[in-house]
């Protein structure tokens, strides 16, 4: 068994890696970093091994090669956008995406990280611990965390 | 219901734009080692992959471009990405030869693809000239190997360039057209082509 054509992986994920860049970096960043995990990967592409999760491999790029360069050169924390201070109203799926964006964005460092990789890209919390460090059980606290944040703010309760 | 699901999903301009530029930047850095594109021709989409030392593989859509390029991935090197600009000057001169403009392809090529005989063969093919044919036996003598035609039509099938080393001018020896690796059809389509090619008849319509 061989490796497919690197065009078949970009075909394949580049939807995910962006939309992971993005709720991990927010706009102006992710496109920097979206390219330069690709380039990387594409580097690297001939020796991974045939039956890797191609996925969880570009993620891994995307967090070690690009995310974290750029928080290290980026000291101040993300700009948190004006968020409601009132509970989520019942019609609240109708809120702009780019208000879900930013709430993304306005969580912890470490729960960004664990939601958009959990949520956006699907990866199991034992990768998400390797990824950004502690036990899985730590990181699936931090999903849960952040995810409440965004209920409390952006989902409406279930009617029923 | 995952709670993201409402995420802003990147635009096709966005991803054509990224695709783009991760092209370039892997041009640059040396680590596109096949780049593709395919074309409009009047024998259908054409598949065209070039390596950095030239045109690598010419393909018909009867022979399945995704194939094609799932076996070079595995011959050549994996790391293949459409790249259409790396490409520009092999389609305008194969848009210039069904137009009827161009009578000789001046392109680098890698024939990496071929070798021993079958090389050997490919290079013979390309001191046919327009609008000529030659027998199997004749490209077999030429060779230097007068017993292998049946290896010339080996070869011909085979040949990684087709279009651009005009194994289409290879017939039989009774004058009947032998086989050919885009069919048969498109085989007497090039030789009408260049057989009326400056008579200002383009016979290529479809």
């Amino acid at each position: 068994m061989s490796l497919p054509p690197f065009e078949s992986v970009v075909a394949e994920h580049a939807v995910t890696v962006l939309r992971v860049c993005r709720a991990v970096l927010g706009p102006d960043d992710a496109e920097d970093a979206w390219s330069e995990t690709f380039l990387a990967a594409l580097r690297a592409y001939p020796r991974l091994r045939p039956e890797s999760d191609v996925r969880a491999w570009l993620i891994t790029i995307a967090h070690r090669k690009a995310i974290d360069g750029y928080r290290s050169r980026r000291r101040a924390p993300w700009p948190v956008a004006q968020l409601p201070h009132e509970p989520a109203a019942p019609d609240v799926y109708q809120v702009p995406d780019a208000e879900l964006a930013a709430a993304v964005r306005a969580l912890p460092d470490k729960q960004r990280q664990v939601v958009a990789y959990r949520y956006l890209a699907d990866l199991s919390y034992a990768d998400i611990a390797e990824l950004v460090g502690g036990t899985e059980a730590a990181a699936r606290r931090s999903a849960a965390d952040g995810i409440a944040t965004l209920r409390q703010t952006y989902v409406p309760e279930d009617p029923a | 219901m995952n709670p993201l699901a409402a995420l802003p999903s990147p635009d096709t301009a966005t991803l054509d734009r990224l695709h783009a530029r991760l092209a370039d930047a892997a041009a640059a850095a040396g680590t596109l080692d096949i780049a593709y594109r395919t074309m409009d021709t009047p024998l259908g989409p054409l598949l065209l992959a070039a390596t950095p030392a030239g045109l690598l593989r010419v393909a018909y859509e009867s022979q399945d471009h995704d194939a094609v390029l799932a076996a070079l991935a595995a011959r050549v090197s994996p790391r293949v990405l459409r790249a259409p600009s790396r490409l520009d000057e092999v389609a305008r001169e194969v848009d210039d030869y069904f137009a009827g403009r161009r009578h000789s392809f001046d392109l680098p090529l890698d024939l990496r693809l071929a070798h021993g005989f079958r090389h050997e063969v490919l290079t013979h093919l390309r001191d046919i000239g327009y609008g000529h044919t030659a027998s199997y036996a004749a490209v077999a003598a030429a060779a230097g190997r007068p017993n292998a035609v049946r290896a010339v039509g080996t070869a011909c099938g085979v040949n990684p360039l087709p279009i651009v080393i005009p194994c289409h001018r290879v017939v039989r020896s009774d004058g009947s057209l032998g086989g050919y690796l885009g069919g048969v059809a498109a085989k007497q389509a090039l030789l009408a082509l260049e057989a009326h090619a400056g008579r200002g008849r383009d016979v290529l319509q479809t």
